[in-house]
């Protein structure tokens, strides 16, 4: 099978081919109807700017939280009536003149972000977890961000009962980046996508309440590495633009497999060279790596995750995870399939060293937040084991895998936010010690996450698991399969150990108490319980589901 | 017709589904629900049974199918019924046993606060024994065979506050476990060879299997009979089973259950006739048991102890005759029926004895009963009568007709099993007039108690005397009815076939030789416990004698041999686990655990160092995607 060939499995001509160097300007044509998902949520981000500048103080918590969450359902909505008028399948086709693709990946993946968003910013918006302070209800953010810890500024930004509410835009602009992200189809786009979806990431993982320094250190830390990060993946599409005098997937790809041979006189000199096309898509896989956090770019994760407030973490922890696989697949799939001999070997080598990293270095952690950052980064081991498939069935097993794994997360961080003592959210494992005796359904209810990230039968976890060990061992990768269950081995006794914790060891005397949340939280929780038990007892339709939007327009 | 098959199982299935969830509410009538539905399965029998017998020979089977239980692509296995005459006498005998037994025990169990959990139980024991018996494979076969069991198992220990009836329990499932991994490993190779379980395909095919399978299956599935049916070497349990309340020692212990194994030899019959090895080894277990369970018995003085050696001993003689072929198949199942009527009713009357002696079970402490208890020294002395062989009743008849057919077997070892069979006799002979003797005979040797109750011995309410009356019928007049102009040979031939052999002495001769042995081992008897007082502690006695009180040392040896044994093994097994095992887990655990604090190190909290990581990762991934094209 040539590459083209195998290439063709997974994606289809769209109606839009590479824009071929107009003769004379032309007004750009931007389906505006097929971009009202990231429209709405950039639109009513910048309302909730103006919100911020116009709003009396006291109601912007409450005006923040409807727009928010007005804008994220119907973005959603919109998701859905793209899904429905054939957008995901027969009209799937790039947009906004090249730059963007609607396809079934994209709306599969924008739909997630969008419900695991929604989701996340009900502990956005939880006030009742912590005692008020001054008689003000006070949420999981700083009073003021701007304020020195521990200075009088801050302690008069409290007893005046300041709230950051600005953490209600910078969630929208991040979902409106990652929306574009795994629907870029050329490089700036995907580069401008991701420093959206970022740079609100870092500040909000700035903004705790508590624990305000270890929280600033933790944005510093993922910006400065972000950044890092960034310049790899920035340096990767210069050099890919010098290999193929493009920056659409769809040219780079053409020019991969040999199919458009026209050189550009400006770049005669290093168009074709292979060398820089092998350094910018390993360039370019780095950032992206980066951001799913794989071995070894993952470094960031357990110092971000713990530093972070834990509803950003959990926001983060799914949301992030699902644009950035959803980049790396489009990226794998579409623009480097003629590559695939070069790339999976090395993709190989990761996927190995993340599963079994991170099962092994959660083995000895303390804390449950760091914990469940080394159980994502295996989690992202064992996603890229399908990603390396390189099947159809290797894509629609990771898309169902993404939107299972990230409803896991949001409502395990969820959870953790609810366990606390005079200090916070008591997120030190002895503490954790007989949880189940005293708050037997909480513990109940992580422990089903737990079960989940285990990849337990009956559990969201397993069928995700189950499919895409399944698609790799049918693309050719038996000997990841058998590394990943290894690692799954591993990675249970961590899980397992803490609900072992939690049920059968004898509470402590100065244990922390469970915040009674407010319905907010309950939803998050609830949604979250749910999903994992429906995906994993009735998982058939949304794997049907997957398999139908498992298909790239190129 | 063969729609009302289901419901012979249904009824007693209801019974036991009633009683055993009903709860409390239905402690007061529970009894009689259960005794009703008994009666009912026996009355459903009765019809099919009119119904069969109006019909020709040929096809007197009936057939039905419930449903598909296993329907799986290579494996079938139907619930589905077969309702032969073999089959049919066993319904029979089971229905007609189980109602008079159900309704002894309203009598007996009277003052029992869990008497409708009694009832329950005997309800599904009758339920399991009828799968077993109309099964129309071997799979279904198999449910109602562990049915049975659980039944035992929850009988035997119906009065769990006594430690020795809790561990009879359990001692006759242990012993009973292992017959059943006989069948099961039975079924395994029948579907390995036949790929099937139906008794049509499987009995029909065994002229085209090697007769090396067939042995296999053959021992099997006679290892399953010997846990049922208490043969050497898995006999142990029986006589500690007798801890059940009197009406399960009875129903289960003597009439029914017991006898499940030459159910399965006789039902098997085709396998055993094309593997010779196999059923060479049938009546070797058969006569060794016969004797076994003779000597057991001469030496009890716990009077349903020395009927339980009795019954080993009798079922020794169907297995033998079973294992004996074609010759012998019919006269099986004749002593099968004969015995269950006299051994159920020499039961009964024992536990009527207890009833009137405050549970006392010692013979040395019974004598001269007879003036207490007429009727039950009339019923008794009728089966004692049919057991030993009197002419004229049952046990002569079936009995007789075994023996003949082991000289029929020919040769030497014809003769050998011929003349086990003959002293058989003689050794039932004294042990049941011992029985006899010690119990209703003599001067009366009962003393009061320790607390100083003096037993008031007194016959029976009428619950318990008529099943008596009637079982008493059956062990006078059912050999009779059975032998006289072949009816029950002619019955039954259609189904295991028959063949006369070849008696190297006539029939006449046998009988006679068999009267001399009566009279020689009733005169034994009468001459050691008749013509002199009966001491009330047992005298230290014989080797054998000691031997025989301690079942012929079978607890011994299997102790020394299979539970030291085991508890080395388990050690041994044990020290491995913990040292291999465990050292390879721990030490992974460990291993895993060393590694992760180590790799932890890595991440010390410097960005700087995570920034040389990531670094250090690019350039590792450019380098290695080079070289992958390099190569």
């Amino acid at each position: 099978m040539s590459a083209t060939a195998v290439h063709s499995l997974w994606t289809m001509a769209g109606g839009v081919t590479s824009a071929a160097p107009a003769e004379k300007f032309k007004a750009p044509v931007i389906e505006y109807a097929q971009l009202t998902p990231v429209l709405i949520v950039i639109g009513v981000a910048v309302v909730g700017v103006l919100v911020e500048a116009f709003v009396p103080r006291r109601a912007r918590y409450y005006t923040q939280v409807f727009l928010t969450v007005v804008a994220l359902a119907a973005a959603f909505a919109a998701v859905i009536g793209l899904a429905a008028g054939g957008y995901g399948t027969t009209k799937a086709h790039i947009a906004a003149m090249g730059a963007i693709a609607i396809d079934g990946p994209t709306l599969f993946l924008q739909g997630t972000i969008l419900l695991t968003s929604l989701v996340a910013v009900f502990t956005f918006a939880e006030r009742r977890l912590d005692p008020a302070a001054h008689g003000n209800h006070v949420d999981s953010f700083a009073a003021q961000a701007a304020s020195v810890p521990g200075s009088d500024s801050e302690k008069a930004a409290v007893r005046a009962g300041f709230t950051t509410t600005e953490v209600f835009p910078l969630v929208l602009f991040s979902v409106a980046g990652m929306l574009v992200f795994p629907a870029a189809n050329d490089l700036l786009t995907l580069f401008v996508a991701l420093e959206v979806f970022s740079l609100p990431l870092y500040l909000l993982c700035a903004v705790a309440r508590r624990k305000r320094l270890m929280s600033q250190e933790a944005a510093v830390k993922y910006f400065l590495l972000g950044a890092f990060s960034s310049a790899f993946l920035l340096f990767g599409i210069a050099l890919l633009y010098g290999y193929a005098g493009s920056v659409s997937y769809a040219t780079i790809a053409n020019v991969v497999d040999g199919s458009v041979t026209r050189i550009d006189p400006a770049l005669a000199d290093t168009m074709g060279n292979d060398a820089l096309l092998l350094i910018g898509g390993a360039m370019i896989l780095t950032g992206l790596l980066f951001k799913v956090g794989a071995v070894p770019f993952h470094m960031w994760t357990p110092d971000v995750y713990q530093g972070a407030p834990t509803p950003v973490t959990g926001f983060m922890a799914a949301a992030t995870k699902v644009a950035a696989f959803g980049a790396l697949l489009r990226l794998l799939y579409v623009v480097l399939p003629g590559l695939a001999w070069d790339w999976r070997p090395v993709m190989w080598a990761v996927a190995i060293v993340t599963m079994l990293g991170g099962a092994i270095v959660a083995i000895t952690q303390t804390d449950i937040k760091r914990l469940l950052a080394y159980s994502s980064i295996a989690h992202a081991g064992f996603i890229l084991a399908g990603v390396i498939a390189t099947t159809p069935d290797g894509i629609s097993s990771v898309l169902f895998y993404l939107g299972a794994y990230s409803f896991v997360t949001v409502g395990a961080f969820a959870v953790v936010t609810l366990v606390r003592d005079a200090g916070g959210e008591a997120t030190h494992l002895s503490k954790w010690a007989g949880l189940g005796r005293r708050s037997p359904l909480v513990a109940a209810v992580f422990a089903v996450f737990l079960l989940a990230f285990a990849g337990i039968p009956l559990t969201s976890g397993f069928s995700g698991k189950f499919a895409v060990f399944k698609a790799a061992a049918d693309g050719g990768a038996g000997g990841l399969v058998v590394v990943g269950v290894i690692s799954s081995a591993i990675a249970a006794f961590f899980y397992i150990r803490v609900i072992v914790l939690m049920f059968f060891s004898e509470p402590k005397a100065d244990g922390p108490t469970v915040a009674v949340p407010s319905p907010l939280t309950m939803t998050t929780i609830g949604v979250g319980v749910a999903v994992t038990l429906v995906l994993g007892l009735a998982p058939q339709y949304f794997l049907d589901l997957a398999s139908q939007a498992g298909v790239f327009v190129r | 017709m063969e729609n009302l098959i289901a419901l012979l199982v249904a009824a007693p299935l209801l019974g036991a589904a009633v009683l055993l969830c009903g709860g409390r509410r239905l402690d007061r009538a529970g009894h009689w629900v259960g005794t009703l539905l008994a009666a009912a399965s026996f009355v459903i029998g009765v019809v099919l049974f009119l119904d069969m017998l109006g019909k020709g020979a040929e096809d007197r089977a009936l057939h039905q199918k419930l449903f598909s239980w296993i329907p799986v692509e290579g494996f079938q296995a139907d619930v589905a019924f077969q309702l032969d005459q073999l089959s049919m006498t066993f319904v029979l005998l089971i229905t007609g046993v189980g109602t008079l037994i159900h309704i002894y025990s309203i009598g007996y169990m009277a003052h029992d606060e869990r008497r409708r959990r009694f009832f329950g139980y005997l309800n599904l024991f009758l339920a399991a024994m009828l799968i077993l018996v109309i099964a129309d494979n071997y799979l279904l076969l198999y449910v109602g065979w562990e049915g049975v069991g659980l039944a035992s198992y929850l009988l035997i220990g119906f009065w769990q506050h006594k430690p020795s009836a809790a561990t009879a329990a359990k001692k006759a499932f242990l012993v009973n476990r292992v017959g059943d991994m006989g069948l099961s490993i039975a079924i395994m190779l029948m579907f390995t060879t036949f790929g099937t379980f139906a008794f049509g395909p499987v009995l029909g095919a065994t002229g085209q299997t090697s007769e090396g399978k067939l042995t296999a299956i053959g021992l099997m599935l006679l290892l399953a009979a010997c846990g049922k049916s208490a043969q050497v070497p898995l006999q142990s349990w029986l006589g500690d089973a007798m801890e059940g309340p009197t009406p399960v020692s009875a129903l289960i212990h003597a009439a029914t259950m017991v006898t499940a194994g030459v159910y399965l030899i006789v039902r098997s019959g085709a396998i055993f006739n094309a593997a010779p090895d196999a059923q060479l080894a049938v009546v070797v277990v058969g006569a060794v048991t016969l004797l076994f369970g003779a000597i057991v018995g001469c030496a009890k003085d716990d009077i349903k102890k020395a009927l339980a050696g009795s019954t080993m001993s009798q079922i020794g003689y169907m297995i033998l005759a079973a294992g004996l072929g074609p010759i012998g198949y019919v006269f099986a199942i004749m002593h099968l029926v004969t015995h269950g009527f006299f051994k159920a009713g020499l039961f009964l009357g024992a536990g009527s004895v207890m009833h009137g002696m405050n549970d006392e079970v010692d013979m040395r402490k019974f004598g001269g009963l007879r003036t207490y208890m007429p009727v039950t020294f009339i019923t008794f002395g009728l089966g004692y009568l049919a057991i030993i062989g009197f002419p004229g009743l049952s046990g002569f008849f079936s009995k007789d007709k075994i023996i003949e057919a082991a000289f029929a077997k020919g040769g030497a070892e014809g003769w050998i099993l011929g003349s086990v069979a003959l002293l058989g006799a003689a050794i039932t002979a004294f042990y049941m007039t011992r029985v006899m003797l010690l119990t209703f005979f003599g001067e009366k040797r009962w003393q009061p108690d320790a607390q100083g109750n003096e037993p008031h011995p007194h016959e029976s309410p009428k619950s318990m005397t008529i099943p008596m009356i009637i079982l008493a019928f059956g062990s006078v007049f059912a050999g009779g009815l059975f032998s006289i102009g072949d009816r029950f040979l002619n019955w039954l031939e259609p189904v295991t076939g028959h063949s006369h052999g070849h008696a190297p002495v006539s029939a006449a001769t046998v009988t006679a030789a068999t009267m001399v042995v009566l009279v020689i081992g009733v005169a034994i008897a009468w001459a050691m416990y008749g013509r002199k007082p009966v001491p009330v502690v047992a005298p230290r006695g014989s080797l054998l004698t000691r031997a025989a009180r301690r079942d012929l040392l079978q607890d011994d040896f299997n102790h020394v041999v299979l539970v030291r044994g085991g508890e080395h093994l388990t050690r041994s097994l044990v020290y491995v686990d913990h040292t291999l095992v465990d050292g390879v887990v721990n030490g992974t655990a460990a291993s895993m655990g060393g590694l992760s604090g180590r790799l932890r190190k890595l991440q010390n909290g410097y960005a700087r160092s995570y920034a040389v990581s990531m670094f250090g990762g690019t350039a590792v991934v450019i380098a290695a995607t080079l070289l992958m094209r390099a190569v």
